[in-house]
């Protein structure tokens, strides 16, 4: 299992490209964050997804 | 003045002295509230995403006004660092509002974490703009760690108190060689206008046009305000007697004898 923004998804094995196209995120629009290290845009095809692996998908929202 | 008198931060020039926060309010109504405030800085914060049928703020912003994502939510340095790399990655520019906080009843920032955050990001090439709690020697310490402005409150963030912290913030501005800019409780134009006033190189407002009852509308007073009070400042106050009074009419020429 993967933890996807605090909730586990049964995505080991895929890369983020794969994971992120099955979604409905916008991959012009997001940060991804694997185990706390940026994965950079150039990467995502090229990083599969480990059981247990922590990914934060972030975006900008208003604040101050 | 207009031409010539710009704020510089980071080694880009804005002609604009107000910073628009884009929190609490819907997205809908920034795109006039940067039109009528003349902002060409606003804020933004960085949170988990939501999927694409939720609208982008970004969809609002328009072109050519530069982001300034802060690091809301960091408890210590380490966070706002991890947060800031983060927002350069969404693609949007390199300017970082460190923003550190431990109380969460005052939301007062830890200048001492903010400075350890500071000094990183600086090195990794970031505009770094500390929010702090008016403090001289954590501000100098700010600047040796590579600021590119010093932000320090007026009162607690969102509550539209005013310059609590005016004496503070005013030697700040004496001693600090870079833009002060006034972050956070100021929640009315006439706040705004003194602390231009007092020399304070921009002004960050968010609650005081969020809470307001025609955003817009108190978006093109704080423009007013902000610009009202650095002529001032850039004229010359007037002084202030220590007592007695001084006639502004010719004291020859009455009517009398």
């Amino acid at each position: 299992m993967v933890k996807v923004n605090g909730t586990e998804r049964d995505i080991a094995g895929k890369t983020i490209l794969e994971f992120l196209a099955a979604t409905e995120y916008d991959p012009k629009r997001i940060a991804v964050e694997r185990n706390q290290d940026i994965v950079f845009k150039s990467q995502y095809g090229d990083t599969v997804l480990e059981d247990g692996d922590t990914l934060e998908i972030v975006s900008f929202v208003g604040g101050g | 003045m207009k031409n010539n008198d710009k704020l510089i931060i980071g080694g880009h020039e804005f002609q604009s002295r107000f910073i628009l926060g884009s929190g609490k309010y819907s997205m809908k109504l920034i795109e006039a509230a940067i039109r009528d405030a003349g902002a060409e800085i606003i804020t933004l914060a960085v949170r988990r995403a939501n999927t694409k049928d939720q609208e982008s703020i970004l969809d609002h912003i328009p072109e050519g006004v530069t982001l300034l994502p802060n690091t809301s939510g960091a408890r210590n340095a380490q966070e706002a660092v991890r947060i800031a790399r983060l927002a350069r990655e969404l693609g949007c520019g390199n300017f970082i509002k460190v923003e550190i906080m431990r109380d969460t009843k005052y939301l007062l920032p830890d200048n001492q974490e903010t400075i350890k955050a500071t000094e990183i990001l600086a090195k990794e090439g970031f505009v770094v703009m500390p929010y702090m709690y008016p403090d001289l020697n954590a501000a100098r310490d700010m600047v040796n760690a590579g600021a590119a402005t010093i932000m320090p409150l007026a009162s607690p963030i969102g509550s539209n108190k005013g310059l609590a912290t005016r004496e503070f913030i005013q030697i700040l501005i004496d001693e600090i060689d870079l833009p002060i800019i006034v972050d956070a409780g100021i929640g009315r134009p006439s706040q705004a206008c003194e602390a231009m006033e007092m020399g304070a190189a921009a002004i960050m407002a968010n609650t005081a046009l969020a809470t307001a009852g025609d955003l817009p509308l108190m978006a093109a007073a704080f423009r007013q305000a902000i610009e009202a009070g650095r002529k001032a400042y850039l004229s010359g106050l007037g002084r202030v007697l220590t007592r007695g009074a001084s006639a502004s009419d010719p004291l020859t020429g009455f009517l009398r004898d």
